[in-house]
């Protein structure tokens, strides 16, 4: 791990402010990707909250510490980009523009839920706003990304898919058969790598072969590649913007690796979090690597914040955050007839198809 | 009426729906240029060209993975595996993904791929090559599953599989590609979860899919000639969603039933046709249901010894004569 923090430490949150695709951005912009981060951190840490109070059922993966990631790229979606990501999806769903009400509730298992209570922690989707999920099988939506972006260059669309994952997604199979057919099509998919060091409880050191940067494998498919520090909003919109850019006007694929760091476990049920890796590795990062508290110093920097704005932006996604959760709490249960329900399209619109034969079982 | 082969019935139903829907494209190894594996897309890449009939490297998690994420946006990809026992390496894209994704976003989404190719035994290429899995498959709530007999069922379910909203998995047969059945030229589907009685009959009900219901029309000649047997013989075609009716309607008629497939017995279709006569039509019966599936073990290579692992119609007639 040693290595990563050091080359997180080589970079400045002010580097790359110059960038072509940061130099437009406008103080409200600016200021906006922090109320984003914040929002994403409460929401996280009131649902890490109400877990522990045993509001929820099943996994719980947090996003805490990586919210720079999901709130660039975010950022740069057009009309045509898509995202799509494995289980810890609750960043990306809020940064695409998800509510915390409709997030929670399906934390919570009610009707009010993103998919109705049907996915949970792990399952969210909002197509309507380019989100594919939300998926629970590492890696087995690193082919989905590509499907995505080979539908949007099939209808001659000019734009991309980013296609997330873990650092210990990279050796599953299907990954790689995703990579060769990404570059052997020319298919404009994003493949970004967030690298937080850990496979649940095994260290990259112990799970993976590589070289320098995981990333690098990307060169053995004849594929671009590059690796950023995630914690820098203008690093990352720099180096994902690059290649957006490539996937539209060259529709090329891109492998992306960030280098970012969860505070918490795997999951919350994941009792060894602090066991596999040391305090003063979580502290340190904390007090050096935290992306909120690097983006809060480098917009005072800029003269764009002051403590004030700061402690009431806080506070707004702090009081956003526990509206949702009451949100989710009043909300109905699922009713039981919906279980049944959402199975088979041509079942629930009642279609000439959906009418034909048995298509359930229960005795 | 002209008679086609199965082979063409399949190759006309794609054509049809290639040129009907532009959301429509082929994809499989060696399905374009090389006028696929066994023949079924042959001319289409010529006629059709690079964007609606793709050849695809030797990667099936990867390609239909990512038919499944196309499909996802709207397009209605027909994937071919050169062989169902390959479905195997893409087993968690089938499952996890194409399955469950309408239901885990609460209806958000849904995926309209086909996914096709032969499943059968009887070839003599070993057991890593046999595999019949339409009982894994119609398994799952969210995948339904289609077992065409003939040319005429397969042109006609292939076409519905291509129009549904839901994944559907087509599963044919290499010993079937080669007979001609009579097609009709005008344009037709056929529903899916609709049984065909191919023969009718008094005494037994026959209820078979696939390639064992062809078996078990043979079998109903003898019966007929040698027996005085007059044997009906249900055609399941699709085994989810599943025509229930049909097969009770025949098994109240005729009050005895044999159960037939070419899988394996354990938990195989014949297992849950059975148990719903044995709870739906219980009264109607004179004897106990009988099943007839392949001989439990993985696929012999032996050729001589392979053409008894599969039901043959004497089988079948054993089967009948025991409970008549």
């Amino acid at each position: 791990m040693a290595d990563d923090v050091d080359s997180i430490s080589k970079s400045k949150a002010g580097d790359f402010v110059d960038a072509p695709i940061n130099k437009s951005l406008s103080k409200e912009d600016k200021v906006g990707f922090l109320r984003e981060m914040l929002r994403i951190r409460r929401f996280e840490e009131t649902a890490n909250k109400y877990y522990s109070a045993g509001k929820m059922g099943g996994f719980l993966h947090l996003y805490i510490g990586q919210e720079a990631v999901a709130v660039a790229a975010a950022s740069l979606m057009g009309e045509n980009d898509h995202m799509i990501t494995a289980y810890r999806d609750h960043g990306h769903g809020l940064a695409v523009g998800m509510s915390m009400n409709e997030c929670m509730a399906e934390l919570f298992g009610r009707e009010t839920g993103c998919s109705k209570g049907k996915g949970g922690s792990m399952h969210y989707f909002a197509p309507d706003k380019n989100f594919w999920g939300g998926h629970g099988i590492v890696a087995g939506q690193t082919p989905l990304g590509l499907g995505i972006a080979y539908a949007l260059k099939y209808h001659e669309k000019e734009g991309c898919c980013m296609c997330f994952l873990g650092d210990g997604a990279v050796n599953q199979g299907a990954f790689h058969e995703s990579l060769n057919l990404a570059e052997l099509w020319d298919v404009p998919v994003i493949y970004i790598i967030e690298n937080n060091g850990y496979s649940m409880g095994t260290s990259q050191e112990r799970s993976s072969a590589h070289g320098e940067h995981l990333a690098q494998r990307a060169e053995a498919y004849g594929m671009e590649w590059a690796v950023m520090n995630g914690s820098h909003i203008y690093e990352l919109r720099d180096g994902i913007g690059k290649a957006i850019k490539r996937a539209h006007k060259e529709c090329r694929p891109t492998m992306l690796e960030v280098d970012t760091y969860r505070y918490r476990g795997h999951s919350v049920a994941d009792a060894n979090a602090t066991k596999y890796r040391t305090k003063d590795e979580i502290e340190d990062y904390k007090l050096n690597h935290d992306p909120l508290n690097l983006w809060k110093q480098q917009l005072q920097d800029e003269g764009l914040l002051n403590e004030n704005d700061y402690k009431a932006m806080n506070k707004e996604a702090k009081q956003e955050a526990e509206a949702s959760a009451e949100f989710a709490e009043q909300s109905n249960w699922p009713p039981e007839s919906d279980i049944m329900a959402d199975i088979y399209y041509e079942v629930d619109e009642q279609t000439e198809a959906g009418l034909t034969g048995q298509h359930f079982f229960n005795h | 009426m002209p008679e086609i082969t199965y082979r063409q019935a399949l190759n006309e139903a794609l054509a049809e729906e290639i040129e009907r829907d532009p959301n429509v494209f082929i994809m499989g190894e060696e399905v374009a240029q090389y006028n696929g594996a066994y023949k079924v897309t042959e001319g289409l890449w010529k006629k059709y060209g690079d964007k609606r009939v793709v050849d695809a490297p030797i990667s099936e998690a990867g390609f239909i993975g990512m038919g499944v994420g196309a499909s996802m946006l709207g397009l209605r990809p027909v994937m071919e595996l050169m062989f169902w026992s390959f479905a195997y390496v893409a087993f968690d894209q089938m499952i996890n993904n194409a399955a469950t994704v309408r239901y885990m976003s609460g209806g958000l989404i849904h995926c309209p791929i086909v996914v096709r190719g032969p499943a059968n035994g009887g070839t003599n290429v070993g057991a890593t090559h046999s595999h019949t899995p339409e009982n894994l498959f119609a398994n799952m709530p969210g995948l339904k599953v289609c077992v065409p007999a003939t040319a005429y069922d397969a042109k006609g379910l292939m076409k519905t599989a291509i129009r549904d909203n839901d994944p559907v998995y087509v599963m044919e047969n290499t010993l079937l590609y080669g007979d001609t059945w009579e097609v009709p030229e005008d344009e037709y589907t056929i529903p899916l979860g609709v049984a065909d009685v191919k023969k009718h009959g008094s005494d037994i009900s026959l209820i078979a899919h696939g390639r064992a219901a062809l078996t078990c029309l043979k079998a109903a000649e003898i019966l007929a000639a040698d027996y005085d047997i007059d044997a009906e013989v249900v055609d399941l075609r699709s085994i989810r969603p599943l025509d229930e009716d049909a097969v009770l309607e025949s098994v109240r008629k005729t009050n005895r039933a044999v159960v037939v497939e070419e899988n394996k017995p354990f938990c195989g279709v014949g297992a849950q046709i059975a148990s719903l006569i044995s709870e739906k039509a219980f009264d109607d019966l004179d004897a106990p249901v009988m099943r007839l599936s392949a001989i439990d073990a993985p696929a012999i290579y032996s050729p001589k010894l392979e053409e008894t692992q599969l039901p043959r119609p004497q089988d079948v007639i054993e089967k009948v004569l025991a409970i008549s």
